[in-house]
């Protein structure tokens, strides 16, 4: 396990190996309103994991939504490899369709013939282990059952960027933690490019390449922790620990600073 | 990596059976009774109908007002079975029906279109929301006497007069149905790549079909009602036989033994379909969603 702090390049990024780019994006909502992002700069690796830290109002939802294109930075570049898929706190999947139709619409929309979309949906189902979920409705699924279908609906979009806003955040404990390793194994399967989003420190070290830290108002990366490529980590490691005491210092400090 | 992280980590099959036991343990045993079968659906209303013939048969007997003001329900009966010989009865009933189901297929496909452009752009909705929260507000009936003139005695007269009646509830309706949608679906939506007609025919009409069934179930009843305005008034040979001209015959003839029989025949067209279509249409929709178990 190699730990590295510090602002410097990831390793073996070369030119044009991305699959996100930003460059001195900034996002202000109204002209003379506050800014949101600062001269934000970040370079995303086929297949990384990158977590995003920061308190509240620091922008990290704002920052997805702009590389996802449902929102637009008010100046400044962002480019993709291609158009990401998003998974959102809430599973939000389609209340009037069963849990195998709601993976078939995405892949419906990503254009996969009818002829072939039950036999992936129900093979992306296996993938999140619900092999026998496929008629359940939403509302008979635990929580984190919804979460697992709303990542193979991700999945079925055939992206190699997936953005997670929050997405476990109002999960109980236990189901979190499955849901860490589950995310791990499908990123390591799938060769995904992941930027997770969230508040828990923990969770951010647990599951990132590259921990990101954010300030709030204005919305900066304040500092990097480079994990390397690992093996999923247990929560009660005392890696996690350690490195995530860290960054909660960090954060502290950040928060502080808009003290009176 | 090293290995002796195994220690560490779940296996694949390890985490396979702990997700299910989470499952089945934040799952089980929830499922709901079953649906209501369409027997009992039917056979609750007939309590109330028992008990308000009950009281009219006491009051008949009691002979507050003379046969003719208020005949029993036997007379009543024997009104609807001497139509029924005549062939007039079921004749009256399945045209009155036809001419609802017709009309109301027809307001369906006008008010659909007219919801979803409202929905979709404000600005329209700005320009003529009001004029179709206005045109829902006017009894259709009112339009009887211009659509005569303009029509004739025609079943134009009678489609024009349903119309004005169902399009409107069922184009708020719709509208309504839009409005309560929750923005996070149609953002999953975009997401997905979601636009034009799919995203229309997938996430837009699906998300908004439980204010659209209320809409289409008002639609109904003010059809119906249209329709029996329509055709009490428009009475013709060439229009044929209907509810609304049973009770026509029943006015002229001063029948009111018809006159009820023909009110009786009309609630009950209007309690059976709503029973036999709406009330299973709504209940599979809440169940569905799960707003209901």
């Amino acid at each position: 396990m190699t730990l590295t702090s510090g602002a410097h390049p990831a390793p073996d990024a070369g030119v044009g190996d991305y699959a996100v780019r930003l460059q001195n994006v900034v996002k202000q909502f109204t002209a003379d309103g506050p800014i949101i992002l600062d001269d934000l700069t970040l370079d995303v690796r086929p297949g990384e994991f990158i977590s995003l830290v920061g308190a509240s109002g620091c922008g990290k939802s704002t920052l997805l939504n702009i590389i996802s294109g449902l929102d637009k930075q008010t100046s400044g570049t962002v480019e993709t490899s291609g158009p990401p898929s998003f998974m959102f706190q809430e599973a939000a999947l389609m209340p009037w369709l069963t849990a195998g139709k709601n993976v078939e619409l995405a892949l419906t929309f990503s254009g996969v013939p009818k002829s072939q979309r039950k036999a992936r949906a129900q093979e992306l189902l296996s993938l999140v282990h619900l092999d026998r979920s496929y008629d359940q409705r939403p509302h008979e699924l635990s929580g984190g059952m919804r979460q697992r279908v709303a990542i193979a609906r991700s999945l079925a979009q055939g992206r190699s960027i997936l953005l997670m806003d929050e997405p476990f955040a109002a999960l109980d404990a236990i189901t979190r933690d499955l849901l860490h390793e589950e995310l791990t194994r499908i990123w390591q399967e799938t060769g995904l490019a992941v930027i997770f989003v969230t508040h828990n420190v923990r969770e951010a070290v647990r599951l990132g390449q590259r921990v990101l830290l954010m300030s709030s108002r204005p919305g900066r990366i304040i500092q990097e922790w480079n994990i390397g490529g690992h093996e999923p980590w247990r929560l009660d490691s005392p890696d996690v620990a350690n490195l995530a005491s860290e960054i909660t210092d960090q954060l502290r400090k950040e928060i502080i600073r808009h003290a009176n | 990596m090293p290995t002796d992280q195994s220690v560490d980590t779940t296996t694949s099959s390890d985490l396979k059976r702990l997700e299910s036991g989470l499952d089945n343990l934040e799952t089980g045993g929830q499922r709901g009774p079953g649906a209501k079968t369409y027997f009992a659906r039917l056979l609750s209303p007939l309590i109330a109908i028992a008990v308000i013939i009950l009281i009219w048969q006491i009051v008949f007997w009691l002979q507050l007002q003379p046969d003719y003001v208020l005949p029993g329900p036997l007379q009543v009966l024997d009104a609807l079975r001497a139509q029924a010989a005549q062939d007039l009865l079921w004749q009256s009933v399945f045209n009155s029906i036809r001419r609802a189901a017709q009309g109301f297929i027809i307001s369906i496909l006008v008010a659909t279109p007219i919801g979803l452009a409202l929905g979709f752009y404000p600005k329209l909705r700005a320009i003529f929301g009001p004029i179709l929260t206005g045109l829902q507000q006017l009894p259709s009936v009112a339009w009887v006497p211009a659509a005569i003139i303009w029509f004739g005695l025609s079943d134009a007269t009678i489609f024009t007069v349903v119309l004005l009646g169902a399009v409107p509830s069922i184009a708020n309706g719709l509208l309504a149905g839009m409005d309560q949608i929750p923005p996070i679906y149609l953002r999953a939506g975009q997401v997905m790549g979601a636009k034009g007609f799919g995203r229309t025919g997938r996430i837009v009409l699906p998300a908004a079909w439980p204010g659209y069934l209320a809409g289409l179930e008002q639609g109904w009843a003010f059809a119906w009602r249209s329709l029996m305005a329509a055709e009490l008034i428009a009475v013709s040979p060439a229009l044929g036989p209907g509810l609304g001209q049973m009770l026509d015959t029943g006015r002229s003839l001063g029948d009111m033994a018809l006159i009820l029989g023909a009110i009786a025949m009309i609630m009950a067209v209007g309690i059976l379909i709503e029973r036999l279509v709406f009330s299973p249409l709504r209940q599979r929709t809440l169940r569905n969603r799960g707003l209901i178990r």
